[in-house]
This record gives C-alpha cells, structure tokens and sequence, in this order.
C-alpha cells in the first residue's frame, strides 16, 4: 500500500488529508496520478494540474514511485 | 536560529538580519511581505497559509544554496509563516546580505520569485462572500515538466 498525502484545496475537497492507494510494487508518477484520478474521480482534472513530490522532490511523468516513498500530491502552490 | 523555517509563530525580521550580519558584510537586502486588504477589488478578511513543512524548508534551503552558488560570500535567512494571518501581519521575509550591494539587491529579489514558483505553501484568501485556495501566483497551472522552471535570474 502506497499512502499519498494531500494539501490545500484539494484535501479540502477530497475531504482527506492521504489516501492510500493499493499498490505492492514500483511504479511511475503518471500511473500514480492515474490510479488517484479513480480514487476521486470528481477530482481528476485537479489531480493532473498538481505536481507530485517524492522524497521532498518534485517528480516528472516518468520517474519511479516505490512503497516506501514519502509521496505527496502537491496544488499550483502560492506562497510568498 | 534556524536560517530556513516555516513557522506559525510571528516573524521578528531583526532575528533574520542578525542572523545574515557579520564583518564580511557591507548590505543588507530585506523583503518582507505583508498580508494586503484588497486584491481585485475584493476586500480580503484574512489569510490562511498551509505548507507541507519538510519539504518547504528543504525548498527555501535551496534557494539559499542557488543564491550561494552565485554569490558564494551571500548568507541568507528566510522564515515563511502559517497558520492565520491578519491584514498587515508578516507572512514572508528575507534577508541576504553580502559584502557589496549590487549583489544584496538582486539576491533578495530572486529569493521571493523562487518562493512564489516552487516552494510547497499555499494561501487560503477569506472574503466576507467565501474563501479561495489560490492556485499558483505566475498564471500556469501545472508545472507539466518536473520542478517549476526558474526564469528570474539576471546575469548582470
């Protein structure tokens, strides 16, 4: 099981602040946020404008997510 | 003092320009950035900002590594804050120094567009009609190609 965090609008609106996703070996960050998109299907389009960070890093489309990665979904972000 | 934090406690910007003050040093460039009441001609009633903290300090060292790597005499020091914030509270600030001041100046300005591009915190805006997550101050949305690509550095 893979636990992704969530922030701002979007643990607002999926009324979560992680869900965990049914995964027991590698995978990429794009199949990640397709795998989210069916867990909150009303969210899905918000889902794609984030960013996925793991291990404190942002990650591209193509990168590698393991179990026991920290992964986080993270909004347009508007700090500062 | 810790020179990169997200705290909820209030900023004390004399902390941050001890922490970047020492003999090598000739200026010392600040920003600090308040809570403002209108935007678009909405009256602002607070603010809320949220970080994913770890990865929020982590980011705020490294645009002081990314300051450092051009100005390798620059100390910095940058404190974001959460939680509530009234209208003129502090939400931001940043001090640089380095030994002249050219350098100061561009620095500090680097330091808050990195913030504003990368840096995992978000604003809630509370109106008297509703509240708003802001979704990202440089009008894109998604960053479609890894980390959010750095535009405002001057080579000068």
């Amino acid at each position: 099981m893979l636990e992704v965090r969530l922030f701002a609008a979007l643990a607002e609106e999926a009324g979560a602040r992680s869900l965990t996703l049914p995964l027991d070996k590698p995978t990429t960050v794009s199949e990640l946020k397709h795998l989210l998109g069916k867990q909150l299907p009303d969210l899905r389009d918000k889902v794609d404008k984030c960013m996925v960070a793991v291990n404190h890093e942002y990650a591209d489309n193509e990168d590698a997510v393991s179990v026991n990665d920290e992964v986080v979904l993270i909004p347009p972000v508007s700090g500062g | 003092m810790r020179n990169y934090t997200v705290s909820e406690k209030e900023i004390d910007v004399s902390e941050l320009i001890q922490y970047v003050t020492d003999a090598n040093v000739g200026a010392i460039a600040t920003f600090i950035g308040t809570v403002r009441e209108i935007t678009q001609g909405k009256k602002t009633l607070y603010l809320e900002y949220e970080a994913y903290v770890e990865m929020a300090e982590a980011k705020l060292k490294q645009i002081g590594e990314e300051i450092q790597a051009d100005h390798p005499d620059a100390k910095v020091a940058i404190v974001h804050r959460i939680g509530r914030l009234d209208i003129s509270d502090i939400a931001v600030a940043i001090a640089v120094s380095t030994p002249h001041r050219a350098a100061a100046f561009e620095a500090c300005r680097y330091a808050i567009e990195r913030i504003k591009q990368m840096v995992p915190i978000w604003k809630k805006e509370h109106w008297e009609d509703g509240s708003y997550w802001v979704g990202d101050q440089q009008g894109n949305t998604a960053y479609t190609e890894g980390e959010p690509k750095l535009e405002v550095k001057d080579n000068a």
